[in-house]
């Protein structure tokens, strides 16, 4: 059970190293999803299957989901590779490297004496449906209007006023059609439009 | 049943933070520093997982419910805003943004 542990955070760290790496951007969110899917793993192995199920139904499957199709709907593949690899030069990854590198030497270092293991049998679904109705009834509430806010916001941003409707003929009666959906996909698809 | 040390779940979610870290401040598209945020986010739910494992508490998955919910509105309205950036300025490379006069 351990070696399952260490793999799949070998795994982990692997594909969160060449998901940051990666220039096309389809490929860093499959390497994303991966990365995701190897800590759902821990999950289960620590004894967490309910958060398992979530870190991959929620995590893996709505919010990259959502990535995927803002980068479709933006067009970033193919045509960003060649700006990313502009951007990406080897001697810019050697300062970031070495803050880093100082802080997990700190996280390790302040890390080195908690050798409690990970007790044994697994947290259900039942004692966390029970704290969250219990204990956490507040926090439920907060989130709920945190994701409230979200979904006002997310929706008062993407709205577009569309004051000439964009009409195109029908193609079976050839009659004027409003098509108000066109130009968002106008604008990622014509030629040159893709992200500098 | 699993004895692993509390120890390396916590190094692991420090090693994931870093590696998200890394990569919020080298790229410049917008879109990978949002992945990468969300690496962040999701290391510091495996580290809280992993406390609440040890304590043998469903508080560690409480934690990390939260901390899912608000990775789920940020991210919703960061990439709606990454639209709105893209459709006003053609460009969502940061280093031109910040100089740009909205």
């Amino acid at each position: 059970m351990e070696l399952i542990f260490y793999i799949a955070g070998a795994v982990a760290v692997l594909s969160t190293v060449l998901m940051v790496t990666r220039l096309h951007a389809v490929h860093a969110l499959l390497y994303l999803i991966v990365s995701l899917l190897s800590v759902a793993i821990e999950f289960f192995v620590l004894g967490a299957p309910f958060a398992a199920a979530l870190e991959a139904i929620v995590y893996a499957g709505a919010i990259i989901v959502l990535f995927l199709f803002v980068v479709m709907m933006l067009n970033l593949g193919r045509h960003t590779v060649e700006t990313e690899k502009q951007w990406l030069t080897p001697g810019i990854w050697t300062g970031p490297a070495i803050l880093a590198g100082i802080l997990i030497v700190e996280i390790v270092y302040l890390v080195r004496g908690a050798s409690a293991t990970v007790a044994g049998a697994s947290v259900g679904p039942k004692e966390v449906g029970i704290a969250l109705f219990g204990p956490y009834m507040m926090g439920v509430e907060l989130a709920s209007m945190l994701l409230l806010a979200g979904l006002v916001g997310a929706y008062h941003l993407g709205y577009r006023k569309v004051t000439q409707p964009q009409t195109q003929p029908d193609a079976r009666t050839g009659q004027e059609r409003v098509d108000a959906a066109r130009d968002l996909v106008l604008a990622s698809s014509e030629k040159g439009s893709h992200v500098p | 049943m699993t004895q692993i040390p509390m120890r390396d779940g916590l190094i692991l979610a420090g090693i994931l933070f870093s590696l998200g870290l890394i990569g919020l401040l080298v790229r410049r598209n917008l879109i990978f520093i949002l992945m990468s945020l969300e690496v962040m986010l999701n290391s510091a739910g495996l580290a809280f997982i992993v406390a609440g494992s040890r304590w043998r508490q469903a508080d560690g998955q409480v934690m990390f419910l939260f901390i899912l919910a608000i990775a789920a509105a940020e991210v919703a309205v960061g990439l709606a805003l990454t639209l709105r950036i893209y459709l006003r300025f053609r460009s969502l490379d940061v280093d031109t943004l910040s100089g740009m006069r909205g």
